[in-house]
């Protein structure tokens, strides 16, 4: 929606988002509904929110990133539950920090619902084009140059240009100047980002063929139906499918045959013939690396995933190919129940640029320039909930740029958001990231069950969620404060009754007098079962649902629902949770020993020479970000320690040393 | 900021008490000249410095009166060519501890502040002398009392602790690699280990660590000394005892009963291992009020030491106050010393088996030395465990690596709670890699990006 009748290119915008993927998106919406007169860009309007790889969303790690761009009122999540086409639980038999929900979605509906998302919001224009360059003013980032010429200016400038740089397509030896799916590329713009003095590294990702549905004999293969899930990946959204309406994925396997074709066809794999320079993902390794790097494996496994309610055409996930088109033809046509298969698209690798995100601050903005932010695949990352998650906060953090705000920054203790940025701009990557359950030590307080309640100040704080959702997080906050205190207080009497319960549950017998708590302990009895047992028994004094009833009003069942699952964790794993929340006192206490900003590291005597360096090119914003650069050893740690140290005993008798301190 | 700036003098005695004739009190910082040609006068006048580099002076320390406290030889160490890379001074003593006591207060007096423990090689290491693992390693160098402390100290330079730390850490990496794969990538068919397995990898993994902080009480013994009270009814020995121990008269011997009064302290090496000797009032209901604050004493003393040594007049049939004062060390490590061993001997096998039971006891002469190895010996093996095995061996000297050890330990211990109560292997794998992390901080490597190479290596993952 527009925010002025008219010529938009006239005046200026207050934060111009290059790129409207799904980091674009998230950023463009976040400004916009920040109040920021925003204006979104993209090469093609038919492309925004696309899906170029697979059509999926979520899965570990991922499920918990929307569900925190959810909770912080971003898009993704809702726009997924609108339009996915199967959902399942993963991990289910596993403990509840690696639990995660995973949809296929439906591709075009997903674009449609973003598209119409973005129309419909105030203060926000998106338009199509190329942008070619930056427009500079100094160290200043005042807007963006058109392929036409025009110029728009713009406050801040967010780049969310996804794998647009500079990008290459491998099919074979055939090499084409593409975007993913065939689109325009923007090369231009990464020259410019060169000449400013910023360094690019070159990555590679790849996806598989596509194949034509009514092509395909099903019944040679094991089908993968969707499950009757819940819950959704908005708190905020009650889109359920019942699994027999969901559609099913496929499960089918290549074969020795197809491992010789393509080994004898090694000398022909960009990946092998030395025509692509970039790094792939080792989580996403074509199908040739596979085969390449386990030759002992018989068999890999491939899931044939749909693409949409409407769409012809399969998804081959498992089968990342940029092999020449003839030879992934006879390679899908040796593989089970894909005898008969007709490519509708061939697979194919792309080479992209990316910036090495040690150039950002934890932000997002870019160092050195003013009023620049990046977020998404250009940082480094793959994925489209990493890209969404940086999407968002980097909106949020242009908007508060041009508002003169700090940047909203989230800890690694608080959130994956946290995890992700803070593993990139400090550690930096060699190769396309992906967020894995691995990549956060206190994994079990970052649960997707309580993303809200856990940013529930954040999001306050960031005003993006409307204050009805607000609220309703507030109420779940005290609903699950009163359910906490109704089940420690609730006692159990030993009733013949009781006993019967827990005996038709193959619970041992309790002791008079144990709390319902204690009861929720055992790892037989679920919470439901709990809270029927003690209406039955009249053992809670207080109506825990009582605030969820005056704070959420229609959403009160749903709320109800949030409530128990994330109490019903907490009560369970209370142990787990209480030690790594100790875990994450101790390292507050270095993430709270704040740098100052011009810190000069060449001055500090006794730092390593790597250190040095590193420190220099990072410049971390607290002693535990120090910590974590890799080439930072413990000694050099200690150095900075005690130099900080040292500084603020001279400050503390007046010989101020006129560092300059925070960030912008 | 250039190197010294803005940092004060600081001073402290150099070489740990009790050991060796010569003291050394050592000063560093700016001031660190100053100081020292204030407090020792040199032969001709008073001392200056001739060239730039290091400078040996004999001199006279003298007190605020004039009074000379003792010979003195200094030596000048101008930054940044010593060890701090301050100025640094040592003022080398020889008139015992409580000459170099009066020449610590007079550099006191003279504006140096009393260093922190470590202090020096704190300063070395910030001005960039050293780096943290030279640090630690040299601290405990600095701060061994004994030969055998010196050669753990540097055993542990050599990495010992090193290798035998990464192997486990390895093992468990394995581990915490499948279980993070099969999180992480539910849909690959990557193979798991059965839980059994699992359990076995991680209860060894804990033995193992728990070996190592075994060692740690013997690491300290060697490092920081055994504190062992001489105890027994008047008259027993004891102060005789302490003197073959330390081999000279150091404390006061008569034949009249209650001749020790209050609680005398003294050095020695055994084997290698230095221990604190206390010698204390013999223990009997107290003849007068003097006598009394000494029993307290020796009581006192008896609570507070590592080791005890109680001593029974061999010659003499068994008193009451022998039967007292053994219930009062029974809960204590002790061991019993039958003094007079050149004496007709009149306790027979039965009582002392009555008497002690079997625990260690040995049979001396404190006045003709006989026995007095076997005595050497027991103390070593009560303090630090068997000789046999224990040079060579890996142990854990410094406190820092104990802490790690002991929260390594911890982290195995609760995983193997989490896998021997049924509960999802992915709740185990948050207390492994703690435990890993914390093997980590002690070889100095993180986790991090090297259970991704663990785990992309060994599992074919990825659609
Ligand atoms: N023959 C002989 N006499 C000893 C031996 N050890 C100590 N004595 C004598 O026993 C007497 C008491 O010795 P101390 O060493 O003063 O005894 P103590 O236990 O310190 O006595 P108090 O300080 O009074 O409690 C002295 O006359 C010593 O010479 C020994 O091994 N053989
Ligand atoms: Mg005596």
């Amino acid at each position: 929606m527009r925010f002025s009748g008219g010529s938009a290119s006239a005046s200026e915008y207050d934060v111009i988002v290059v790129g409207l993927g799904h980091a674009g998106c998230e950023a463009a919406l976040a400004a916009a509904r920040l109040g920021r007169r925003t204006l979104g860009l993209t090469i093609n309007m038919e492309n925004i929110a696309h899906m170029p790889c697979n059509p999926s969303i979520g899965g570990p790690a991922k499920a918990n990133l929307v569900r925190e761009v959810d909770a912080l009122g971003g898009e993704m999540g809702r726009n997924a539950d609108a339009t996915y086409v199967q959902i399942r639980m993963l991990n289910t038999q596993k403990g509840p920090a690696v639990r995660a929900l995973r949809a296929q979605s439906d591709k075009r509906r997903y674009h449609a619902r973003m598209k119409t998302v973005l129309e419909n919001t105030p203060n926000l224009d998106i338009q199509q084009g190329i942008v070619t360059g930056l427009v500079l003013q100094g160290q200043r980032v005042c807007g963006v140059r058109m392929w036409t010429g025009e110029e728009i200016r713009g406050r801040a400038v967010v780049l969310t240009t996804g794998t647009y740089l500079r990008s290459l397509v491998h099919v074979g030896s055939t090499q084409v100047v593409s975007g993913p799916q065939a689109q325009i590329t923007s090369g231009q713009l990464s020259e410019e980002l060169k000449a400013m003095g910023l360094s690019l590294q070159r990555f590679k990702t790849g996806t598989p063929p596509r194949v034509a549905k009514d092509s395909l004999d099903f019944s040679k293969m094991a089908i993968q139906p969707g499950e009757n899930v819940h819950t959704g990946f908005s708190f905020f959204s009650a889109r359920r499918v019942p699994a027999d309406r969901q559609l099913p994925c496929w499960l089918t396997y290549t074969n020795e045959r197809v491992h010789e074709l393509i080994a004898e066809n090694f000398d022909r794999a960009p990946v092998y013939s030395g025509d692509i320079q970039g790094v792939g993902p080792r989580y996403c390794p074509s199908i040739e690396v596979k085969v390449h790097d386990f030759p002992d494996k018989p068999a890999h496994q491939l899931f044939v995933e749909p693409e949409g309610w409407e769409s012809g055409e399969m998804y081959l996930a498992g089968l990342s190919t940029s092999l020449p088109a003839d030879v992934q033809r006879r390679m899908v046509a040796m593989i089970r129940g894909l005898e008969h298969a007709f490519i509708t698209r061939l697979g194919y690798a792309i080479e992209y640029d990316a910036l090495d995100p040690l150039q950002l601050w934890p932000s997002l903005a870019v160092k050195g320039w003013e009023g620049l932010f990046a977020a998404g695949q250009i940082n480094g990352t793959s994925g489209y909930e990493e890209a969404a998650a940086q999407g968002l906060l980097a909106g949020i953090n242009a908007a508060r740029y041009v508002q003169g705000l700090a940047p909203v920054i989230l800890g690694r203790d608080r959130a994956y958001i946290g995890v992700l940025i803070d593993d990139l701009v400090t550690r930096g990557t060699r190769e396309p990231y992906r967020m894995l359950t691995s990549r956060a030590e206190y994994r079990l307080l970052l649960r997707q069950d309580n993303a809200d309640v856990r940013l529930w100040d954040v999001a306050r704080e960031v005003g993006l969620l409307p204050p009805e959702r607000l609220r309703m997080v507030e109420a779940k906050l005290e609903g699950e404060r009163a359910l906490r205190r109704a089940l420690a207080r609730g006692r159990l009497g030993n009733t013949p009754f009781v006993a019967r319960w827990l005996a038709e549950r193959g619970s041992a017998p309790v002791r008079d007098g144990m709390s319902l708590e204690e009861l929720l302990r055992r790892p037989e009895i679920r919470i439901d079962e709990v809270l029927a047992l003690a209406a039955a028994e009249q053992l809670m004094d207080q109506d825990w649902r009582e605030p969820l009833r005056r704070g959420c009003r229609r959403w009160e069942p749903l709320a109800a629902q949030q409530v128990l699952e994330n109490v019903e964790q907490e009560v369970k794993y209370a142990g787990y949770i209480a030690r790594q929340q100790a875990a994450v006192e101790r390292f507050r206490r270095l993430e709270d020993r704040r740098i100052p900003e011009g810190l000069d590291y060449a001055a500090i005597p006794g730092l390593s020479n790597e250190g040095r360096e590193k420190l220099q090119r990072v410049r971390p914003v607290s002693v535990g970000q120090a910590a974590r650069i890799s080439g930072v050893s413990p000694a050099d740690v200690s150095i900075v320690l005690l130099h900080l140290d040292r500084m603020s005993r001279a400050r503390g008798r007046g010989e101020g040393t006129g560092e300059g301190e925070g960030r912008g | 900021m250039a190197v010294g700036e803005d940092v004060d003098t600081i001073v402290a005695v150099a070489t740990p008490p009790g050991i060796g004739g010569i003291a050394v009190v050592r000063l560093s910082g700016p001031e660190a000249f100053s100081v020292v040609s204030q407090v020792v006068q040199g032969r001709r006048g008073p001392l200056v410095r001739r060239r730039r580099g290091w400078e040996v002076h004999l001199g006279r320390a003298v007190d605020g009166q004039g009074q000379v406290i003792d010979e003195v030889i200094v030596t000048w160490m101008p930054a940044p060519f010593s060890y701090t890379r301050e100025d640094v001074a040592e003022i080398s003593c020889h008139g015992g501890m409580a000459a170099v006591q009066r020449v610590l207060s007079e550099c006191l007096r003279r504006g140096a502040r009393l260093a922190e423990p470590g202090e020096f090689t704190r300063r070395a290491f910030v001005n960039g002398r050293i780096d943290l693992a030279q640090a630690e390693a040299v601290l405990s160098v600095v701060e061994a009392r004994s030969d055998a402390g010196l050669r753990m100290a540097v055993q542990q330079m050599d990495g010992a602790l090193s290798r035998a730390v990464k192997a486990m850490r390895r093992d468990l990496l394995g581990v915490v690699s499948e279980i993070e794969a099969t999180v992480d990538f539910p849909d690959e068919d990557i193979p798991v280990r059965p839980v059994e397995q699992v359990q076995a990898v991680v209860a060894d993994a804990r033995q193992q660590v728990e070996a190592l902080l075994a060692t740690a009480p013997a690491g300290r013994a060697f490092h920081e000394g055994v504190t062992t009270a001489i105890v027994g009814r008047p008259n027993a020995g004891k102060s005789s005892l302490l003197n073959a121990l330390v081999q000279q008269e150091r404390a006061i011997v008569t034949e009249v009963p209650g001749t020790t009064r209050d609680v005398v302290e003294e050095w020695a090496n055994l084997d290698g291992v230095p221990v604190r000797l206390w010698d204390t009032a013999g223990i009997r209901r107290p003849a007068d009020r003097l006598e009394q604050a000494g029993v307290e004493r020796a009581r006192a003393a008896l609570q507070a030491a590592d080791l005890l040594l109680l001593v029974v007049d061999g010659s003499q049939p068994l008193s009451q106050e022998d039967w007292q004062i053994r219930d009062m060390v029974a809960a204590h490590a002790a061991i019993l010393v039958l003094n007079k061993a050149d004496l007709g001997q009149v306790l027979t096998g039965e009582e002392l088996q009555r008497f002690w039971g079997d625990k260690p006891r040995v049979r001396v002469s404190a006045k003709t030395g006989l026995g007095m190895d076997n005595l050497r010996r027991a103390v070593v093996e009560q303090s630090v465990g068997p000789a046999q095995g224990r040079l060579g061996a890996v142990v854990v000297i410094n406190a820092r690596h104990e802490h790690l050890l002991r929260r390594a330990a911890e982290a195995l211990a609760a995983a193997e709670k989490t896998l021997a109560d049924g509960m999802p292997m992915d709740l185990a794998s948050g207390d492994l890699r703690l435990a890993v992390s914390a093997l980590g901080e002690i070889v100095g490597e993180s986790v991090g990006e090297e259970l991704l190479d663990e785990i992309f290596g060994r599992f074919c993952i990825g659609k």
